[in-house]
C-alpha cells in the first residue's frame, strides 16, 4: 500500500511532501479503482505470506515420522486456516483486484459501474480476513475450548455442531467467510455491470480483451454459486445458535446436505479462481510471441462453456460419500467434459507461440511453466474424475498434489507473471528482470520438489490432513524431499518481496508502453492518472493499441 | 419501457438497471437453496407437527403482496411522467399493502409458535419453514424500508421526476420480492402441504 505514485496527488500539493496520515488517509477514502486494485492485490499477497508460513510450519511436521513440532489441535488449526486464507483471502482478492485495476482499463472506461460499492466491497472483504484471524485471540470464547478454526477449510457437518466444536472457532470462520462473500458479491456485481455497460466506442463483445472475458464470466458465475455458501453458512449458524436441524442426523437432517451446498459453490470456485489466470497467460503470451492470439473465438467459446459446465461437477469431491450410480455417472462424465474446453485453450496457447517470436522475459517465463504445471494439474484431474480411482486416492496425498498443482501451479503462477507484466504500468517502474528470473527458477525448482512427491506419498496411501505418521509406512523419504522443497520456495518468495520494494524506488522507469503490446491499458500513462486516458480511445479490432500504433496496417481486415 | 426514451439517451443511466438484475441473480441464488432444502426435508420430519395440520393458506398477505406490484409499477410511473404527488400517494398504497402483508406473516409465526407449539428447533418443518419464509420476510421489509423513504421524500418535495430511474429500480428489486413469493408460496403452502 505504499506505492507512491506521481499522479495520484493533486498538482497543487505534488511539490510539498505530505503527512503520512493525509496519505493513508487518501487510500482509505478512496473509490478509484486502480487504488482499490491495488490494495487488493497487497493484501492478497500480505495473506498469502501469512498462509504460507501456515504451510511452512506444516511440512515441518511432517517432514519425518513421529514429530512433535507443534500439538496436534495446532496442526488442525494451521491446515484450516492455510485453505481458507488462500482461497478467500489470497485467490480471490487478488483476481478480483486485477479484474478492478485493470477492466475499466481495457474496455475505455473512466471506473467501475458503482465505485463506491467497489470500495465497500474491498473493506467489507478486509474486515472478513482480520475477523478470521481474530480468532486466534477471540477464538476461546466463554467457553474456553478451541482457538482459531480447526474444521477443514470446507467445514464439513457434523463437524461443525456445537457437540463437536463448542466454543466459538467456527463460528469465527462461519461469519467470516459470509463476510468476505459479501463484498465478493458485491464486486462481482459492480464487473458484470462495468462491462456489459461501460465498454469505449467500438469496443463490441467480440473485440474485448480475453482478461475481460473471463472476468465478465467468473463475476457471473460468482453471483450464482457464492450466494448458495452464505445461505448454507446462513444454516450452519442457525443450527448452532436456534437449535436447527439443517444439518443435525440425530432429528432427520442431513450432513450430506451442507457438502451439496458447500461444494456447489467449492468447485466452481476453483475456476473462479483459475480462469482469471488463463486470462493472464491469454494476454500475456501474445505480447511475448509477437503474435495475435490463435483463436479469440476458441478461447471466449471455451472460457464460457468453462463457466457453464463448472456449475454442473461438484460432486466429484463426494465420490466416497455413495451417491449411487447414476449421479456418480453423471458428475463423472461431466467432470471429464469440463477438461474439453480447458485442453482447448492450451491448444490456442501453443498455437500462438508456435512460429512466433519468442521473448523470454520474466512474464513469459512464469506463462510458460503455467502451461507445463497446469497441463499436470488437468491430467491428474482426469484420473480423478474416474470414480474408482477417486474412491482409490479420495483425501489422500494425491489430491493435495492435484490441486496445488492447480491453485499454485497454476494460478499463483500466473498471478506472479500478471504482477511482473502489469507493474510498469501500475507503479511506472519495471521490476527487475534480475531478481524476476532468480525468483522464477527458485520458485519453479521448490514447487515442482514439493508437490511433484506429494503424489507418491498419495498413492503409497498417505491421507491429507493427518497431524504425524508412522515410520513403517515408506513415506519418510518422500515426506521429506516435499518438504525440502518449502525452504526453495520461501527464498523465491523473499526475492519477490526484495525485487518489488526495490524497484518502487529503484526500477528503471517503464514508458506508458514498455512491452509494446496492444490492450488498451497500454494506451494511457504509467501509472494511469485519476480520470484513465484524456480521450476515450476508438477500438477498432481485438488490438486496439496496434492500430493506434500502426495506421497504415489496422487489424480490422484481418479479423 | 419509458414514457420519456430521451431519458435513456446516455447508456450508462441502464447501469442501475443491469446493476440490480445482477444483484438479483445474486438473490434468486440464496433464495434457490433454502427452497431446495425446503423441498428435500418434505415429509421428513420425525415428529409433528406437520405442515397440513397447522399451515393455513396466506389468502389476505399473498393477495395485497401481489397487487403491491400493481401501486408500486404505477408510482415509478408517476413520478416518470412528472407527478410527483401521484407517485408517493401510490408508494404509500405500496407500502401498507407490504405493511399488511408483513403482519399476516407475524400473525401466522404467532399462531404457530404460541398454538401449536412449533419453532424453529421442533422439527425439520420448522427448521426449514422459519428461514424460508423469514428469507422473504426479511426481504419485504427491506424493501417496505426503501419505498418508505421514498414516500418520505415525495411528501418533503426531496423526491423529483429526475429521481424517476431510482424509484423505477427500487420497483424491480420490489417486483422481485413479489415474484420469489409466487415460489415461497407454491413450495410450502402447496406443493409441502
Amino acid at each position: 500500500m505504499s506505492v507512491p505514485s506521481p499522479t495520484m496527488t493533486t498538482p497543487d500539493t505534488a511539490g510539498t511532501p505530505r503527512a503520512l496520515v493525509d496519505h493513508l488517509h487518501d487510500w482509505v477514502v478512496t473509490v478509484d479503482h486502480k487504488r482499490l486494485g491495488i490494495m487488493y492485490v497487497v493484501t492478497g499477497l500480505v495473506f498469502f505470506v501469512i498462509a504460507g508460513l501456515e504451510a511452512a510450519v506444516m511440512r515441518i511436521q511432517l517432514a519425518w515420522s513421529g514429530l512433535h513440532v507443534v500439538p496436534p489441535e495446532t496442526f488442525n488449526r494451521l491446515f484450516t486456516m492455510h485453505g481458507t486464507t488462500m482461497v478467500f483471502l489470497v485467490g480471490i482478492p487478488i483476481v478480483f483486484g486485477f479484474g478492478n485495476y485493470l477492466v475499466p482499463l481495457m474496455i475505455g472506461a473512466r471506473d467501475l459501474a458503482f465505485p463506491r460499492l467497489n470500495a465497500f466491497g474491498f473493506w467489507v472483504l478486509v474486515f472478513g480476513g482480520l475477523l478470521l484471524h481474530f480468532s486466534v485471540i477471540g477464538g476461546d470464547g466463554l467457553y474456553g475450548a478451541g482457538s482459531a478454526p480447526a474444521v477443514g477449510w470446507f467445514a464439513y457437518a457434523p463437524l461443525t455442531s456445537k457437540a463437536f466444536t463448542p466454543g466459538n472457532a467456527t463460528d469465527y470462520w462461519n461469519l467470516a467467510v459470509f463476510v468476505t462473500g459479501i463484498g465478493t458479491i458485491a464486486t462481482a456485481v459492480n464487473l458484470v455491470t462495468t462491462t456489459l455497460i461501460m465498454r469505449g466506442p467500438g469496443m463490441t463483445f467480440g473485440r474485448l480483451p480475453i482478461f475481460v472475458w473471463v472476468m465478465l464470466t467468473v463475476s457471473g458465475m460468482t453471483l450464482m454459486i457464492l450466494p448458495p455458501l452464505s445461505a448454507a453458512q446462513i444454516m450452519l449458524v442457525l443450527d448452532r445458535y436456534l437449535g436447527a436441524h439443517y444439518f443435525d442426523t440425530q432429528a432427520g437432517g442431513s450432513a450430506v446436505m451442507w457438502q451439496h451446498f458447500f461444494w456447489f459453490f467449492g468447485h466452481p470456485e476453483v475456476y473462479v479462481l483459475m480462469l482469471p489466470g488463463f486470462g493472464f497467460v491469454s494476454e500475456i503470451i501474445p505480447v511475448f510471441s509477437r503474435k495475435v492470439l490463435f483463436g479469440y473465438p476458441m478461447i471466449v467459446a471455451a472460457t464460457v462453456s468453462i463457466g457453464l459446465v463448472g456449475l454442473s461437477t461438484w460432486a466429484h469431491h463426494m465420490f466416497v460419500v455413495g451417491l449411487g450410480g447414476p449421479v456418480t455417472t453423471f458428475f463423472a462424465l461431466s467432470t471429464m467434459l469440463i477438461a474439453v474446453p480447458t485442453g482447448m485453450k492450451i491448444f490456442n496457447w501453443l498455437g500462438t507461440m508456435y512460429g512466433g517470436k519468442l521473448i523470454f522475459r520474466t512474464p513469459m517465463l512464469f506463462s510458460c511453466a503455467f502451461l507445463f504445471q497446469f497441463l499436470v494439474a488437468g491430467l491428474t484431474g482426469i484420473m480423478l474424475s474416474v470414480a474408482p480411482f477417486d474412491w482409490q486416492l479420495s483425501d489422500s496425498y494425491f489430491v493435495v498434489a492435484h490441486f496445488h498443482f492447480v491453485l499454485f501451479g497454476g494460478l499463483l503462477f500466473t498471478i506472479f507473471g500478471a504482477v511482473y507484466y502489469w507493474f510498469p504500468k501500475v507503479t511506472g517502474r519495471m521490476l527487475s528482470e534480475r531478481l524476476g528470473r532468480w525468483h522464477f527458477w527458485l520458485l519453479v525448482i521448490g514447487f515442482n520438489i514439493t508437490f511433484i512427491t506429494m503424489h507418491v506419498q498419495g498413492i503409497l496411501g498417505m491421507p491429507r490432513r493427518i497431524y504425524t505418521y508412522q515410520p513403517d509406512r515408506g513415506w519418510e523419504i518422500w515426506n521429506f524431499i516435499t518438504t525440502l522443497g518449502v525452504p526453495v520456495q520461501a527464498i523465491a518468495v523473499l526475492i519477490f518481496v526484495a525485487n518489488v520494494l526495490l524497484s518502487l524506488r529503484r526500477g528503471e522507469r517503464a514508458g506508458d508502453d514498455p512491452w509494446d503490446a496492444w490492450t488498451l491499458e497500454w494506451a494511457t500513462t504509467s501509472p494511469p492518472p485519476d480520470y484513465n486516458f484524456e480521450t476515450i480511445p476508438v477500438t477498432t479490432s481485438r488490438r486496439p493499441l496496434w492500430d493506434l500504433k500502426h495506421p497504415d496496417d489496422p487489424d480490422g481486415p484481418h479479423e | 419501457m419509458s414514457a420519456q426514451p430521451a431519458a435513456l439517451a446516455q447508456p450508462h443511466d441502464l447501469k442501475g438497471r443491469v446493476g440490480i438484475i445482477a444483484l438479483i441473480i445474486a438473490e434468486l441464488s440464496l433464495f434457490g437453496v433454502f427452497v431446495v432444502a425446503y423441498l428435500f426435508y418434505i415429509g421428513k420430519s420425525l415428529n409433528g407437527p406437520y405442515p397440513r395440520d397447522v399451515l393455513d393458506l396466506p389468502v389476505v398477505g399473498t393477495i395485497c403482496l401481489l397487487s403491491s406490484s400493481i401501486s408500486v409499477a404505477l408510482g415509478a410511473r408517476a413520478l416518470r411522467q412528472g407527478h410527483v404527488r401521484r407517485s408517493g400517494a401510490w408508494l404509500f398504497v405500496t407500502v401498507a399493502l407490504g405493511a399488511i402483508f408483513l403482519a399476516a406473516t407475524a400473525n401466522e409465526w404467532y399462531g404457530l409458535i404460541y398454538r401449536h407449539g412449533l419453532t424453529i428447533g421442533t422439527n425439520l418443518f420448522g427448521t426449514t419453514f422459519y428461514p424460508l419464509v423469514g428469507l422473504h420476510a426479511t426481504h419485504v421489509a427491506v424493501g417496505l424500508l426503501m419505498l418508505s423513504l421514498c414516500c418520505v421524500f415525495a411528501w418533503t418535495g426531496a423526491l423529483r421526476p429526475v429521481h424517476g430511474e431510482r424509484v423505477e429500480i427500487v420497483s424491480w428489486y420490489w417486483h422481485f420480492v413479489d415474484g420469489i413469493w409466487v415460489v415461497v408460496f407454491t413450495v410450502v403452502y402447496v406443493i409441502g402441504r
